[in-house]
């Protein structure tokens, strides 16, 4: 696995504290009596986080749990209290207002929930702000702007201003805005919630069409379960500051670390998220098993049907066509029908 | 609920007290500077008794007196002073020609004519245009040309100095948070500050003269600005900011390109404030010897050539409204970047605008009224305007007499004779009581600490006879105004139109509603009160429409559903749910009220303003700034309470 491009420890936002207050033990850790004290608010409590390279980690958590604090803290947006932050190896919170401006010129973009568009500038100068900021000439900030409108499918509406754009529009331009200057790295901080849900499907897939285009390192924030199941290689579940579980999502839907984590997969189709592999047993000699078999990878909703639809269990395979495992109609059934597997 | 039975209790007991004459004088009034034989006599200059209780006005003489002899402010004043007249020369030279500033030649009328049309239609179309066009054709035809470009000449040099300071104060306190803490109440002073009180210290720092007229405007118009400054900024929304942050702005780069673009539409409201603050300033400020069409009237209004007045006043409020207009359509106007016109198009209106002037300079030398409207055909309507006063005076002159007869002896005098006759202890226990209830022990000790200063300065008895005055008037424009306003407000079209007017009225400069007062009723108390109605009617009507207006369309839906007829309506839901709105109308009824009643004293009241204007007359900058922070205070108070009313019921009614 190679080096993390974000890796941060110990992470604390504490909002009200005097900092001459803070007491951390050898591991970073902040006392907790402190956390507890009368006007203090923690948002951001001993966060410890990698992000790998073209990794796409979604922050999940509701309102306040501090999943918004977290990712301004990652892009210092808001000064941590404690902690370590490293960008590509490099101490985040250690450089000066030079360094700070010089990464975000060319290593971060941001998309925001309200879309932050500059109200006084149509859509392609929105696009070619931070260009403009690290003083591009005008040819080539024109140019590159013209490409990111291209890319989010805006062309035609270069010259028309935020308040003449529809939100799904607006959010367009801010996707472009975050990209002109090529990030490798790319916040996003809940960019679909403001949007019909119409227009928020259709967003997330133009997403996940940039992404697998682009292949950014991305953190997502959002407080839609269903989209960070369907957008996420990894989530991140936060509750008051905490991250209480970190995982794939099958692992977050199969073994919930909390019952906090458990409440919010209850509902969960799980048949969406699960895959063959995570629910199959492994190959038994001389079973007796269908002539048919389903990829490892597979999603059981899209093996729902044949499997229930065989006398015999069904053998997984994997790319090499190797025999992996095996399912049997019950892993179906159990994946379908959660609670009612027990009989009383 | 006990606590204030208590203080009522306490009331009731010193009033019983006094009318058993057992109430010991310490606690009846304060020292007076005013005795009451004085009080039914106007103009009561020899009752002079000046017996503060702490000696403010001395403090703050010798304070001045310090800041302008030791620290060498005067050197500072002297030279800003210079520098300030060359730059109105400037302007003047530039408006009227002359010898002085540039040394240019007087530009042809008809330039300014054209100016004004194109701007106007460029602006916003026909309407505006011809307004402007026609304002500038009366200040030529009524023959006010000169004045005119005086005052112009005044707002030329006052406007863009007050925005810059404005600005600057504005951004500096809002990245410095103990900036913007001290600003605060300096700012809510400022704006309750009567407009002679600014005069005073200027006066005396900078002595009489056509800038010290402008530099006293300066000063009234740049709070606005620093508030509407800080305020725009403070409403750009976080992530925007973030946004700029995010683009890699250095913090200059975040400033001019993300914040003060963001903040555009409540800088451009700052703009239009300051040139009508200016405006009603410079009118003002000819008491302190600017000229232009404020000193023309009022020398016109002191020798009571009333027609003449008229006309002069009708230019101002056309400067004021043309002003207003061209300001407000300009922060409105949409920049269209998008049309990739060719340069003859996109530059049509200064290209136009160029020809025009061109050709108004090229003709004039040829076609001699070009350049100068001639004397014999400009027209005043003045004795017209005076003939129908004399007919006023001559055949109403009875019923209006005696309508003033009965309302003075019947209403006003009993009013205030019974503020006066309250001894000061209950008036306030009855403050803090009100504080108490509606705002907690804070609210309570400032409206207090308020009142204590009034009564420590000495002005005891006059605040109450301007605190008379300000309840009469307010009570009037309640009764009148609320009911207009709620009729206005029934119907869409009515509602559009009373705006409309309010709007309009409220560009008029303030002492503009004098005029047509005294043409009624002469030069007397009455005409003070009705000056103040006329003009605090304004926001009373406004916010009632508003209020209204603005109620939620489901609420309007759900009570038309319930069956609700136009009475029931009103009871049940308009009024309920729009009070706290009415109430911040009421409010600035009130603020108006209190800096009329102020202005009101150039037509003989015997109140503060009396005296700020004897203070500004001897100079006496102590007793002026005095007298001014005495009506600021009164003002703050009831505004605190009436605010944090209003405030409190809409939080109830979960309307914010």
């Amino acid at each position: 696995m190679s080096e993390p491009v974000i890796r941060c420890r110990s992470l604390y936002k504490i909002f009200g504290l005097n900092p001459a207050d803070l007491r951390i033990d050898g591991d970073g850790v902040v006392e907790p009596s402190i956390l507890e004290r009368e006007g203090t608010v923690t948002a951001v409590d001993n966060v410890n986080l990698d992000v790998s390279p073209g990794e796409l980690l979604i922050v999940m958590g509701l309102s306040g749990s501090g999943k918004s604090t977290l990712v301004r803290c990652l892009s210092r947006l808001i000064e941590p209290t404690s902690g370590s932050v490293e960008i590509e190896g490099m101490n985040l919170l250690g450089m000066g207002d030079r360094e700070l401006i010089d990464l975000r010129r060319s290593k971060m973009g941001m998309v925001f929930q309200n879309f932050a568009l500059l109200p006084h500038r149509t859509a392609l100068e929105n696009i070619a702000f931070p260009l403009q900021m690290r003083g591009m000439k005008r040819r080539d900030y024109v140019e590159r702007a013209r490409r990111m409108i291209a890319l989010v499918g805006l062309e035609g509406r270069e010259n028309n201003f935020p308040r003449e754009l529809s939100g799904g529009q607006q959010q367009r331009v801010g996707i472009a805005r975050s990209l002109a200057v090529e990030p490798d790295i790319w916040f996003l901080d809940e960019p679909f919630s403001a949007l019909d849900p119409l227009i928020r499907k259709e967003m997330q897939d133009e997403f996940l069409r940039l992404q697998s285009l682009l292949n950014k390192t991305i953190v997502f924030i959002t407080h839609d379960f269903d989209e960070a199941l369907k957008l996420a290689d990894r989530i991140a579940i936060m509750f008051n500051g905490r991250i209480e579980q970190i995982g794939r999502p099958e692992d977050i839907v199969l073994n919930p670390a909390t019952d906090y984590v458990s409440r919010f997969t209850s509902d969960v189709p799980r048949e969406k998220v699960l895959r063959v592999g995570s629910v199959m047993n492994p190959p038994s000699e001389g079973e007796e098993v269908a002539d048919r078999a389903v990829d490892v990878t597979d999603r059981v909703e899209n093996v729902v049907e044949y499997v229930l639809g065989q006398r015999l269990p069904v053998p997984v395979v994997d790319s090499g066509d190797t025999v992996v495992g095996v399912m049997h109609q019950a892993h179906v059934l159990k994946v379908l029908f959660p609670s009612r597997s027990e009989p009383a | 609920m006990k606590g204030y039975a208590w203080l009522g209790a306490l009331v009731l007991a010193l009033l019983l007290a006094k009318s058993a004459g057992l109430l010991p004088a310490f606690l009846d009034e304060l020292p007076l500077h005013l005795e009451k034989s004085s009080i039914d006599t106007l103009g009561d200059a020899g009752k002079e008794a000046y017996t503060e209780l702490v000696p403010f006005g001395l403090i703050l003489d010798h304070t001045f007196e310090f800041m302008r002899e030791e620290l060498g402010v005067s050197l500072v004043t002297r030279f800003v002073s210079k520098r300030l007249k060359e730059l109105i020369d400037i302007f003047d030279n530039i408006l009227r020609g002359g010898r002085k500033g540039l040394g240019l030649s007087a530009p042809p009328w008809t330039a300014l004519l054209v100016i004004a049309f194109i701007l106007g239609y460029s602006l916003k179309g026909w309407r505006l245009a011809l307004l402007s066009g026609g304002t500038v054709m009366y200040f030529a035809i009524f023959g006010l040309w000169k004045f005119a470009m005086e005052t112009l000449a005044l707002l030329a040099a006052a406007v863009p100095i007050s925005i810059i300071i404005g600005l600057l104060v504005g951004i500096v306190a809002y990245r410095k948070k103990w900036l913007e803490l001290a600003l605060l109440p300096i700012l809510s002073v400022a704006q309750t500050l009567p407009h002679f009180a600014y005069l005073i210290p200027v006066v005396v720092f900078f002595g009489i003269g056509h800038q010290t007229g402008v530099i006293a405007t300066i000063i009234f118009a740049v709070p606005p600005m620093v508030r509407l400054t800080l305020l725009g900024l403070q409403r750009v929304a976080p992530e925007i900011v973030e946004a700029g942050k995010m683009s890699g702005c250095t913090n200059l780069q975040l400033l001019f390109r993300v914040q003060l673009p963001s903040a555009r539409n409540e800088l451009l409201l700052g703009v239009n404030q300051v040139i009508m603050q200016c405006l009603a300033m410079v009118v003002i400020a000819a008491f302190i010897g600017a000229s232009g069409l404020g000193y023309r009237l009022l020398h016109k209004l002191q020798s009571l050539k009333l027609g003449q007045s008229l006309e002069i006043g009708v230019a101002i409020v056309l400067l004021a409204v043309v002003l207003d207009g061209l300001s407000r359509a300009w922060a409105e106007k949409k920049r269209d970047y998008a049309a990739d016109l060719p340069f003859h198009r996109r530059f049509r209106y200064p290209i136009l605008l160029v020809v025009m002037v061109a050709a108004a300079y090229l003709l004039a030398p040829y076609f001699p009224i070009l350049e100068k409207v001639p004397r014999d055909l400009t027209v005043t309507y003045a004795k017209t305007w005076d003939g129908l006063v004399d007919w006023i005076v001559l055949n109403w002159s009875d019923g209006l007499t005696n309508f003033r007869y009965f309302l003075i002896v019947n209403v006003l005098a009993p009013l205030r004779d019974a503020l006066l006759y309250m001894p000061y202890p209950s008036v306030l226990l009855l403050v803090a009581g009100l504080g108490l209830l509606l705002g907690g022990y804070y609210s309570a000790l400032l409206t207090l600490a308020f009142l204590v200063f009034i009564g420590l300065a000495g002005w005891w008895d006059r605040a109450m006879i301007t605190a008379y005055m300000v309840v009469f008037a307010t009570f009037i424009c309640i009764v009148i105004g609320i009911p207009v306003g709620i009729f206005s407000a029934l119907s869409e079209r009515r509602a559009k139109t009373a705006l409309f007017w309010c709007d309009t009225f409220q560009t008029f400069p303030s002492f503009i509603y004098i005029l047509p007062v005294i043409m009624l009723f002469q030069v007397n108390d009455l005409s003070a009160i009705m000056a103040v109605i006329v003009y605090a009617i304004i926001p009373a009507v406004r916010y009632t429409v508003e209020g209204i207006r603005s109620i939620a369309p489901e609420l309007e839906e759900a009570a038309t559903m319930a069956g609700c007829n136009t009475r029931q309506r009103l009871v049940h839901l308009q009024l309920p749910v729009a009070i706290p709105h009415i109430m911040l109308g009421v409010n600035q009824t009130i603020m108006f009220a209190f800096s009329m009643v102020i202005i009101a004293a150039f037509v003989g009241t015997i109140d503060l303003g009396q005296q700020i204007f004897k203070a500004l007359s001897e100079t006496n900058i102590g007793k002026g700034v005095v007298l001014g922070l005495c009506v600021s205070f009164m003002a703050l108070a009831v505004d605190h309470l009436v605010t944090r009313w209003a405030r409190e019921r809409r939080r109830l009614l979960g309307l914010d």
